[in-house]
């Protein structure tokens, strides 16, 4: 493997640089940081200015942002954003921007059957009640299925660009380790266990209690069943193992980078130092952390403050003075400008924690940019592209 | 849905909290567990995904399975599903020989895996057994966030169907009667009011009704925005920014002042698009669902004080 640059390349220094250099792009981050709207305006930034085939791979887009790249009527299979969807926001893109979302449960039933040595394995693994049970409500079911994805979808050649938004993982590292523990799994002693029949299980001294402590517990035959399962699963383990190899190696390829995406709230960014670390840990290429939803930095200057702070302490001297040219009663005007002075100060005290945070962060990644705070829901394409323009140079 | 006659939060004895992630789910577990404690009662409030944010929110110190005392009336503990097993397996199966099992961690970790639902069933069998043994008047439990509260709660109906003899089902069927018991056990929903809290809000009240007989105690609506102003108010304030008025403001209050009125316009432009967020969300609940609004604090305040105010919130709220 090529050794990994633990900086980025000066031609790497914005967001611009950075996807024109890379065919995969991981954006991940704790939930509520505006993860998916901000894959999507990576995605419709780079098909509008550096062309290609762009893909946005999305997990759970809100409704509007469904509407906007047309996922409410396809769903699992990416298709394209229609040009005159673009005509009608204003934009002339260069490329093409394709989206699809990440079904789960459709996912896994695709790689049971790719995987699956007959028909009759096919059949029975999709009718298993723990199959069901294990790829729905699973999370890590959902991690692995996230890669796995990315990975045929990279391998097809299809796309020069794919974004991938990733689920909201309970913990960021069950994303960069899913593929590992799936190998791991179908390597380790566990599914050997549950795949011998149980009779024939070689019962050491030592695993005779928990056997039948097991028994105790869960029934035999609750055992049988999840045995069963797992000796159908494990005719597909030499596709699965290499399988997950190659997506293993995708993540750590010089073409794919990751973008971290965080708000400067405390738990959020805090999360985001983590994933960061992580990543350098695992030698995997950190693009950028993106840090959306920024307040103004005027509020934590001291030119407004000052001005705030006068407008609360002269509110009625400042009314009289302004009533003539507004033609409203100086009591009300009072009012209004005690309010306007208290909200500032309200945001200020938000906005310095917050820069506060974005100190810490620029200590922990070499690109850091920042969108601010929009007044507007981010829901259509000309709205994807105006928070991308926030941060795209 | 919140059950007819079903009793008030507080007087129930098992509370779960969750919410998509991000939108305060473990200050409204902690402020909760204050709430309660102030009127009198025992709460042990858990953490049950370990990150170790209600140790932040209450200031305790690192917590653990083994419940603690970290303020008056209040015991705070962390879900470990390992100490779970451990403690279950000492207390029902009086198995001597759990010590000799081998490293729990991988034995639990070996079953885990390959066994659906063992790790859910672990953690609320753990809570539904503190609500069994009574040491405390109210349980409150900072649970899973709402992709996962699902099977979290469900778990003990899902081993039940999967399970078909064993002293698992045995097991599963007091859990079961406690958590389809609107009197002792209710969900409480935080959200924002914003788009997709909001929308995981409705949709996860939906799954909870189709998958899960638990009912639904109350929605928080967490940091609502203030109202600036009043419709007259809003006329003055929209004026304020023409040039004649802008000019002598600025006269006075110094050049600046366009700036302090730019984050009021943005203030104003925050709050309308949350008002819409949590119109839609009145829309969507039935109208019984008891919907608890706590204002945004502006991080003036964080760990044990700003959960304190939400407390007062909170108790403002419930009356």
């Amino acid at each position: 493997m090529a050794p990994r640059r633990s900086r980025p390349r000066p031609e790497t220094a914005t967001l611009e640089q950075l996807l024109a250099a890379k065919e995969v792009v991981v954006t991940c981050g704790s939930g509520g940081v505006g993860k998916t709207t901000t894959a999507a305006a990576l995605a419709t930034m780079a098909a509008v200015h550096l062309g290609g085939r762009v893909l946005v791979l999305t997990v759970d887009p809100a409704r509007r942002l469904a509407d906007a790249l047309g996922l409410d009527r396809i769903g699992n299979i990416e298709h394209v954003v229609p040009p005159e969807a673009f005509a009608e926001a204003g934009l002339k893109p260069r490329g093409e921007l394709w989206a699809a979302m990440l079904d789960t449960k459709a996912s896994w039933d695709d790689l049971i059957r790719r995987h699956a040595p007959d028909e009759r394995t096919r059949d029975a693994i999709l009718a298993n009640p723990l199959y069901e049970n294990i790829t729905s409500q699973f999370i890590e079911s959902h991690d692995y299925i996230a890669v796995e994805r990315l990975h045929e979808l990279h391998s097809s050649g299809r796309f020069d660009l794919i974004v991938v938004d990733t689920p909201p993982t309970r913990n960021a590292l069950d994303l960069l380790d899913a593929p590992g523990r799936m190998e791991e799994f179908f390597g380790g002693r566990l599914l050997r266990w549950l795949t011998a029949p149980i009779r024939n299980r070689v019962v050491g001294a030592a695993s005779r209690p928990f056997l039948n402590m097991a028994d105790r517990i869960l029934g035999a035959h609750f055992l049988q069943d999840i045995s069963e399962f797992f000796v159908l699963l494990q005719s597909m383990e030499a596709g699965f193992v290499t399988r997950a190899r190659e997506v293993s190696r995708v993540m750590a390829d010089s073409r794919s980078t990751f973008c971290v995406v965080t708000t400067l709230e405390t738990a959020a960014a805090r999360e985001a130092a983590f994933f960061v670390d992580q990543l350098h840990r695992r030698d995997l290429h950190l693009g950028a952390v993106i840090v959306n939803k920024a307040l103004p930095p005027y509020l934590h200057e001291e030119g407004p403050a000052a001005s705030a702070a006068k407008l609360h302490d002269d509110a009625s001297a400042i009314a009289d003075a302004v009533a003539a040219v507004l033609k409203a009663p100086p009591t009300r005007i009072g009012r209004v400008l005690i309010e306007v002075a208290e909200s500032f100060d309200n945001y200020a005290v938000v906005a310095k924690r917050e820069a506060e945070q974005s100190t810490e962060l620029a200590a922990v990644a070499d690109v850091v940019v920042t969108v601010p705070i929009l007044d507007e829901p981010v829901n259509d394409l000309a709205s994807l592209v105006r928070l991308g323009e926030c941060c795209w140079r | 849905m919140s059950a007819a006659g079903a009793p008030d939060l507080l007087e129930r004895r098992l509370v779960f909290v969750t919410g998509k992630g991000g939108v305060g789910k473990t200050t409204i577990a902690a402020a909760l567990a204050i709430l309660a404690a102030s009127r009198g009662r025992r709460v042990l409030v858990c953490e049950v995904d370990a990150k170790g944010t209600l140790a932040a929110a209450l200031e305790s110190g690192p917590l653990r399975f083994q419940p603690r005392t970290v303020l008056l009336r209040i015991d705070a503990m962390a879900m470990n599903t390992e100490d779970s097993l451990r403690e279950y397996l000492k207390l029902m199966v009086r198995l001597p020989v759990v010590a000799r099992v081998g490293p729990l961690a991988r034995t639990l970790d070996f079953v885990a895996d390959a066994a659906p639902g063992v790790r859910e069933i672990l953690t609320v069998g753990k809570l539904c057994y503190e609500v069994r043994v009574g040491h405390y008047d109210l349980v409150v439990v900072d649970a899973a966030a709402s992709g996962h509260i699902v099977g979290q709660l469900s778990a003990p109906w899902a081993i039940n169907e999967l399970v078909q003899v064993g002293m698992v089902r045995e097991q599963t069927r007091w859990m079961t009667e406690i958590l389809a018991d609107p009197a002792r056990t209710g969900v409480v929903v935080v959200t924002n009011p914003e788009e997709l809290p909001v929308a995981e809000t409705l949709q996860l009240l939906d799954q909870l009704a189709d998958a899960v007989p638990v009912d639904v105690a109350a929605v928080v609506v967490n940091r609502v925005l203030p109202e600036l102003f009043t419709r007259d108010e809003q006329a003055v304030f929209d004026r304020l920014r023409e040039p004649a008025a802008l000019a002598a403001l600025s006269k006075r209050a110094g050049r600046d002042t366009e700036r302090v009125l730019d984050a009021a316009a943005l203030a104003v432009a925050l709050r309308r698009e949350r008002a819409e967020n949590l119109l839609d969300l009145q829309a969507g609940l039935p109208p019984s669902m008891p919907t608890l609004l706590v204002p945004e604090l502006f991080a003036r305040s964080q760990g044990k004080r700003a959960v304190m105010q939400v407390a007062d919130a909170l108790g403002e709220e419930l009356g």
